[in-house]
């Protein structure tokens, strides 16, 4: 018990005082998931309707296969671009592993099919006199499309916040594709990850709350935004 | 060619026929009805005038030409045409938002666009609520806020199923005032309704549409006091339907047995022939004793049941065969008509209307 109250003490007092390698971290943290979460956003958003509102054959697979894709574990993910992006692998030309930005390569791999079948579940629950409504009032495809979108909005941000959640909160891709270089590549996971195994639970315990914080603020923002 | 111009019209759904082989004529700046009971094919025809579906078979021609083109000419139509669905629908978005939407989407902006929309929130009543989320609304306040959205982008066709089928009598009253102002003589209104009253009421002509086929189209007068075959008359109210032959045809009067009684209408029927007798229930006059008059019909007969329906009695009575008469209430408790009591049912001859019974 000792442990979980030096580790919230310890925890506050990093923030209180705003430790320079705990903010790094915490920053490092928010902007790989911000930015992957956004990407895969602007991904999501338009597939998403292109495969609500065509119809094609093989709908139905397509959409199965990406609600089975949700379960994917982030190690397998993380495996998967580490060959892609390793030293023999096609895209190890570009000299990308071991950087933040193949990790938001790989938060964005991780993120799209939780986004996109969300996405395409939110367009399915608008009502079809929705629709009706906006074709009868003259909308085109592309209009009836944005209304369409705009009725679904609580849902698409329950998605995206969803998608979020799980980027930032993801070890597997940060440490197999990210490497936990200090100062370069540790975010919030890896650290915790690898505080621990140092022995350090306290500070690992102090990057946890920091970790929980951020979902809750966050959360309670998403929350701000559909109320309105 | 009409403005709108139906034209062997079928749709098929699950091998199920909705509509069959539909052929209607609407000119430009009529209303027309489309009554008929619940399942008869009026939404799935209104939804195929306003292409949101397709046909199965036949053609539908707007403004003389055909509607079933591309994706952009649909579109083009489709933006001369306004559908109010039966179920308010409003999206999730201020009641302003709402009532611009149409507007918007046909590229208006700005200044002109606001002061529409505010005349129209003005005109529905709902200037108050412009900010609110029209989710909020009550079902009567959605569908006046839904019509408000239709009339907007001053449709040359203004679609309305049952657009006062969920309402209460109070905003169903006020739905119906703003569709008989939306009738201005410019635009063409096409609506549906089972309410034959309102039909009546709003439409100058009425097609009756039962089982997926337009079984008459007329004058709502007509439609009203001539219905041709048994299935309009009954859903036009006339509730004494009587099987007979005509046994007699002098001058256009004919004599028709009902069941041993004779009945005297005027028809072109003649003798032998198996016809349907229609008396509407308020055309039917009881009295305690029988009376000398005009009226070429009376019947001796006992009460089976009164039920009071609002201001009226509905009486029934059995004269050998089943009659309904409509009396005031008042009436029936001045006369002391109750169940047992024997009663003479006197009706014109000029108040029969005679139908092929196979029709």
């Amino acid at each position: 018990m000792s442990e979980l109250w030096n580790g919230l003490v310890r925890a506050v007092q990093l923030i209180v005082s705003l430790d320079l390698e705990v903010m790094a971290i915490t920053g490092r943290s928010l902007q790989i998931s911000v930015v992957a979460t956004v990407l895969a956003s602007a991904v999501c958003l338009p597939l998403a309707s292109v495969i609500h509102f065509q119809h094609f054959t093989g709908k139905r697979f397509v959409i199965s296969l990406i609600q089975t894709l949700y379960s994917l574990p982030t190690v397998v993910i993380g495996l998967l671009v580490f060959v892609l992006f390793s030293r023999t692998g096609p895209l190890g030309g570009l000299d990308l592993l071991f950087t933040p930005t193949v990790m938001v390569v790989g938060q964005v791999v991780l993120i799209i099919p939780v986004l996109l079948g969300l996405t395409i579940t939110a367009f399915s629950g608008v009502n079809r006199a929705i629709i009706d409504t906006a074709q009868s009032l003259g909308a085109s495809g592309f209009q009836t499309a944005v209304a369409v979108i705009k009725e679904a909005r609580f849902a698409a941000v329950a998605a995206v916040t969803l998608g979020f959640g799980r980027a930032i909160s993801e070890v597997g891709v940060a440490i197999m594709v990210g490497g936990n270089i200090r100062g370069f590549t540790r975010v919030l996971t890896t650290a915790i990850s690898l505080e621990t195994s140092k022995g350090d639970v306290e500070l690992s315990l102090a990057l946890g709350i920091i970790l929980v914080a951020i979902a809750l603020i966050i959360n309670l923002a998403l929350n701000r935004i559909q109320q309105r | 060619m009409a403005f709108i111009e139906i034209v062997n019209l079928g749709r098929t759904v699950g091998g199920r026929d909705i509509l069959k082989s539909i052929n209607l004529k609407v000119e430009r700046g009529e209303v027309f009805a489309l009554i008929g009971p619940t399942g008869a094919g009026k939404t799935t025809l209104l939804r195929l005038i306003d292409i949101l579906d397709a046909p199965t078979s036949g053609k539908i021609y707007f403004d003389g030409a055909d509607t079933a083109t591309s994706t952009q000419e649909r579109l083009k139509v489709r933006r001369r045409m306004a559908f109010v669905l039966q179920k308010p629908v409003v999206f999730n978005a201020t009641v302003y938002e709402n009532i611009a939407c149409g507007l918007k989407w046909r590229g208006l902006g700005g200044y002109e666009l606001r002061r529409k929309v505010d005349n129209l929130l003005d005109m529905v009543g709902l200037a108050e609520y412009r900010r609110r989320n029209a989710r909020t609304l009550s079902g009567g306040e959605a569908q006046r806020v839904a019509i408000a959205r239709a009339i907007a982008v001053a449709p040359e066709v203004l679609l309305l199923d049952e657009p006062t089928a969920n309402l209460d009598p109070v905003s169903a009253s006020r739905v119906q005032e703003l569709i008989a102002r939306a009738g201005d003589g410019k635009t063409t209104i096409v609506m549906s309704t089972h309410d034959m009253a309102q039909g009546q009421r709003l439409a100058g002509r009425i097609g009756v549409l039962v089982g997926g086929e337009l079984l008459q189209v007329g004058s709502s007068k007509d439609i009203f006091t001539l219905p041709r075959s048994r299935e309009v008359a009954e859903f036009v109210g006339v509730e004494n339907i009587l099987n007979g032959v005509v046994v007699m045809n002098e001058e256009r009067v004919v004599t028709i047995d009902v069941g041993g009684k004779m009945v005297e209408a005027i028809s072109d029927y003649g003798k032998g022939e198996v016809v349907l007798t229609c008396v509407r229930p308020e055309d039917i006059t009881l009295s305690l004793a029988r009376v000398s008059s005009s009226a070429r019909n009376s019947f001796a007969g006992e009460i089976v049941r009164v039920v009071a329906v609002g201001p009226l009695a509905r009486v029934e009575i059995d004269c050998g065969f089943a009659l309904v008469s409509l009396v005031t209430k008042r009436s029936a408790e001045e006369m002391g008509l109750a169940k047992g009591r024997q009663v003479y049912a006197t009706f014109k001859a000029t108040g029969v209307h005679v139908i092929t019974k196979d029709a």
